[in-house]
């Protein structure tokens, strides 16, 4: 038992609680006594920072040495996990997601405390308050009864109640449950860090925000905080495009979005942060953009506090895919959520007359007025969203106070939601092409047509002859990809315009053009995506059904091709993926004691010999493959993989992606045959036949090849007096040739028959008998189903567009970034923050 | 008036818009009964029934049917009420299907047979763990 470690997380984790108290406390207290309470107050958050960290190490410590008597290497960490995985097993637990979100806060911390002067103390004062919210999180005590947070150091026989620590507390298992194989991928290990530190940015502006309506500053916030706007924008966006990624990659859902509730509750956040940064940039030239920003830089942080409510207290339960169990936290989590929002709401009605507005009105002609259309187009954006997925928690209030509220999401969300999002995203579309024509300031109305034939133009021309060459039909289509390409022309002749003056200043052109090649890739490979495996066999399983009752999916038996569309395509067998060699062939392999080790049957290759020892790079892992062929001669193969997790009892499908450059072909497996059942074999027909001779199994051609007397069977030595022989027989198969070797055993008057099986051809061959007077041999001939896997295949086009315009829009707020951080340095360093 | 203010005029107006429309688009959590009931009035509205498959006293799953092409399958499920049901779906078993601790299945009647488009699993041992093994 390794108690110091344990006893020491759980000390830092209360060191960081109580010095997250005391930080909030001094760094109140600097605007009284600066000389004081300042460097008490940055100690105090140094202190609370470094038992962050001890925390995290603490936590990482126990993981990485596999110490399952504690619970959380237990549950989520296991012997063979490869340490990059080991890093997964963190952040799969809710209480390390909450040390990640901590400890980016601490580095923010840090940043702020070093970036900035005059703002530090209030600034600092509100961050160290959601530290003091989260440590809370995982502090693990009971106070008066109520617990306080879940602890990362449980001991596991203080939270598993299982008869072995009666009769031995000192009980270590053997080896922990492991991650969950869906988290098994590098995407896990780089996505919950994005993720959460998008999370820990949202607090930036927000306590940039509070702390300039505590001192009367209400407008100067905008400055240092819009970078951090920009910033978490990015990550946040980044965060959500990598889980999207790897949901493409894992999940076998056959997309990249789900709109499922978990997708929703960070959607809705980076939405929301995004129109804020927005409306921060309109303040520099129109003051009654400062009211909005600070409502929405509020809102994105309450909307990410919602989000963790949704997604941790188990209320989602019955409405999404995920699976979430409640901590016990729930309760603390809404206090936490309506702390913060009644604090800010109570904040900003006490200032309100004081917050500064424009007198004139917005003339259409600014740019300004087109960033508010923008800025409510996407709160339109965020409210649809958030109002359907918040049903459940309408359920609940109705339970609370004793009604009944049944409401459920929309049985088809992916439908749901994309029709009205696709219209705001229109407007988005046009709203950004046109407002960024008004770079400066009021441009007149025939200033404007000027500017806009050309790009107009253009747009119409190329829009045109895509939807013509791609026979686009739908309305909503066209109007979707005319207005991004407007989008994208406009911002292209900004863009030029700019890179010859000052590239500096480009950063909205090039996010814009990024963003609506966001919206060209999501339209043709959500709106095109073409099912390949569509079922035309035409054997409807029932005549009852109507025609909606999709057949997407192809039951393909080993090495028989099936057509689909314009692929031949055929499945070869199960494959295992070696570290030496690749993929190889299942049957080829031979288990060792140890599950990540195999050895090769017979020689197959140069890289193959016979009783060679490969390492597996996942044992649990499978792989089938699919080989296509297009008409047009194009040959690939695809290994959609199976896990199957023995330990959770989970067997998890992941799909296997060609990517061209203008389409993915997508395929994934839906089953195959359970391999812990043992194939039924059908009646053995007997074949009588002499050496030489050529005969069907199966309806496969085999050869009777030659008879070999044997001095042992299996390893065993004969006794003197047994007589055994060996049959060879080659059949040939679709691809290659196999050999049969069925054995025959003689031990005075008893007999013994080996039969073989050639898995890729469902057939087992038995030596019946042999009858010496006429040289005839009597097999028996066994078949059973051939091995066959039930798939779906899909064609995505042009999602490339979508990465591709990911990156533009990084770049974009990269550029953006710098410009706006040197203004705040320039401003700062003038003492004019 | 200012422009601000129509802007955010129409923002109100479009939210309440939405809240209509979204509305007339919201499933509902129903018992198999109830389901009936609203089919029979010609309802086409998909819903969702929460219950679990069918079991027989030692606990096994009983009632399901694969169709003879694999692609899909039929099975037996309880509702909250009691109440059983066949249900088909379209697509082949889901790999956690038969140690689901709960299903939340979404469809509908179609003449007197229950299609399930989507069929939602929970299962127990998935993320929480409350046995050790020796």
């Amino acid at each position: 038992m390794h108690y110091l470690i344990g006893n020491l997380g759980h000390f830092f984790v209360i060191l960081a609680f109580v010095a997250s108290l005391v930080s909030v406390v001094a760094y109140w207290q600097v605007s009284r006594d600066p000389e004081r309470w300042n460097r008490f107050a940055n100690i105090s958050f140094l202190v609370h920072g470094l038992a962050v960290f001890g925390v995290v190490f603490a936590l990482f410590f126990i993981i990485h040495n596999q110490y399952f008597e504690y619970h959380y290497a237990w549950s989520h960490s296991s012997k063979l996990l490869p340490w990059y995985y080991q890093i997964s097993c963190f952040w799969e637990g809710q209480e390390g997601s909450f040390l990640l979100w901590m400890f980016w806060n601490v580095i923010i911390g840090f940043v702020l405390i070093r970036t900035n002067r005059d703002w530090r103390p209030s600034v600092m004062a509100v961050v160290s308050i959601t530290q003091l919210f989260l440590s809370s999180m995982i502090l693990g005590v009971m106070i008066l009864g109520a617990k306080f947070g879940s602890s990362p150091f449980m001991l596991l026989r203080d939270v598993i109640d299982a008869p072995i620590f009666q009769t031995n507390p000192d009980f270590i298992p053997e080896d922990g449950t492991g991650l969950n194989p869906l988290l098994q991928n590098y995407w896990m290990v780089i996505h919950p860090p994005m993720l959460f530190l998008g999370f820990a940015l949202t607090v930036v502006p927000f306590a940039f925000a509070v702390a300039g309506m505590l001192r009367g500053k209400l407008k100067e916030w905008i400055r240092p905080a819009l970078p951090w706007a920009q910033f978490g924008t990015m990550i946040l966006g980044v965060a959500i495009l990598m889980g999207a990624y790897w949901a493409y990659e894992t999940l076998n859902f056959g997309g990249y979005w789900n709109w499922d509730p978990v997708e929703n509750a960070v959607y809705v956040p980076w939405v929301v942060m995004v129109a804020a940064m927005h409306t921060m940039i309109a303040f520099k030239n129109n003051a009654s953009a400062l009211k909005v920003s600070i409502i929405l830089v509020i809102s994105t942080f309450l909307l990410i506090l919602y989000a963790t409510f949704l997604t941790r207290s188990g209320v989602l339960g019955e409405s999404s895919v995920h699976s979430f169990t409640d901590l016990g936290l729930s309760g603390q989590l809404l206090i936490y959520l309506a702390v913060f929002t009644i604090g800010s709401i109570w904040l900003m009605v006490r200032t309100w007359k004081k917050i500064p507005s424009s007198p004139s009105d917005i003339s259409p002609y600014t740019r300004e007025f087109w960033i508010f259309l923008g800025a409510a187009t996407l709160c339109l954006m965020a409210f649809q969203v958030i109002y359907v997925t918040s049903y459940p928690v309408y359920n609940r209030i109705f339970e609370f106070f004793g009604g009944t509220l049944n409401l459920a999401p929309p049985a088809d969300q992916v439908t749901f939601y994309s029709r009205y999002q696709l219209f705001f995203a229109v407007l988005l579309a046009i709203f950004s092409g046109t407002g960024q024509f008004f770079w400066w300031n009021k441009t007149s109305p025939e200033e404007l047509r000027n500017k806009l034939v050309t790009p107009l133009t253009i747009s119409l021309i190329l829009a045109g002859i895509v939807f013509l060459s791609w026979g686009i039909t739908q309305w909503q289509y066209i109007l979707l990809l005319t207005a991004s390409i407007y989008a994208i022309v406009s911002n292209v002749f900004i863009f030029i315009s700019l890179a010859k003056s000052n590239v500096r200043l480009s950063g909205g052109a090039v996010a814009h053009i990024g963003i609506s090649m966001m919206l060209i890739g999501i339209l043709f490979s959500a709106g095109y995506s073409k099912i390949l495996s569509m079922n035309h066999t035409g054997r409807a399983w029932n005549n009852d059904f109507p025609d909606e009752v999709n057949q997407n999916n192809l039951l393909l038996f080993q090495n028989e091709p099936r057509q689909m569309g314009e692929y031949s395509i055929v499945y070869r067998g199960m494959r295992k993926l070696t570290k030496e060699a690749g993929y190889v062939d299942v049957n080829e392999l031979q288990e060792t004691d140890f599950p990540n080790r195999v050895t090769v049957f017979q020689t197959l290759s140069e890289k193959l010999i016979k009783g060679d020892t490969l390492t597996l790079a996942n044992f649990e892992n499978s792989y089938f493959q699919v080989d296509y062929e297009s008409t047009a001669g194009e040959k690939f193969s695809l290994y959609p993989r199976v896990q199957i997790n023995d330990e959770m009892d989970m067997i998890v499908y992941s799909p296997d992606i060609l990517h061209k450059w203008h389409s993915d072909v997508y395929t994934h497996v839906r089953t195959f045959p359970d391999p812990e059942q043992d194939p039924v074999w059908s009646e053995t027909d007997s074949i009588t036949v002499k050496r030489g001779d050529t005969f069907f199994v199966n309806d496969y051609v085999a050869h009777f090849r030659s008879i070999e007397p044997l001095k042992e069977v299996n390893g065993f030595q004969l006794m003197p007096g047994d007589v055994a022989v060996k049959v060879i027989i080659e059949i040939e198969g679709e691809y290659k040739n196999y050999l049969a070797e069925p054995i025959y055993l003689i031990r005075g008057s008893e007999i013994g028959m080996l039969t073989d099986q050639v898995n890729d051809l469902a057939v087992q061959i038995t030596i019946l008998s042999i009858h010496p007077e006429t040289n005839e041999f009597v097999f028996g001939v066994g078949a059973t189903q051939k091995e066959w896997i039930i798939m779906e295949a899909v064609q995505m086009p042009f999602i490339n567009v979508l990465w591709i315009g990911t990156l533009l829009l990084v770049i974009g707020l990269i550029i953006a970034i710098v410009r706006r951080y040197r203004e705040f340095r320039l401003m700062r360093d003038k003492a004019m923050e | 008036m200012k422009t601000t203010h129509i802007i955010g005029i129409l923002v109100i107006a479009v939210a309440i818009v939405l809240i209509i429309t979204t509305s007339g688009d919201a499933s509902e959590y129903l018992s198999f009964g109830e389901a009936k009931q609203l089919a029979d009035r010609g309802s086409k509205t998909q819903i969702h029934v929460v219950g679990q498959l069918k079991k027989d006293s030692n606990g096994e799953v009983v009632g399901i049917q694969p169709s003879p092409d694999m692609l899909s399958f039929s099975f037996a499920m309880v509702d909250e009420d009691g109440r059983e049901q066949r249900v088909f779906h379209p697509n082949p078993m889901p790999t956690d299907f038969m140690r689901s601790e709960q299903v939340v299945i979404i469809g509908g009647y179609y003449q007197d047979k229950f299609v399930a488009d989507k069929i939602l699993l929970k299962c127990p041992s998935k993320y929480q763990e409350n046995e050790v093994k020796l």
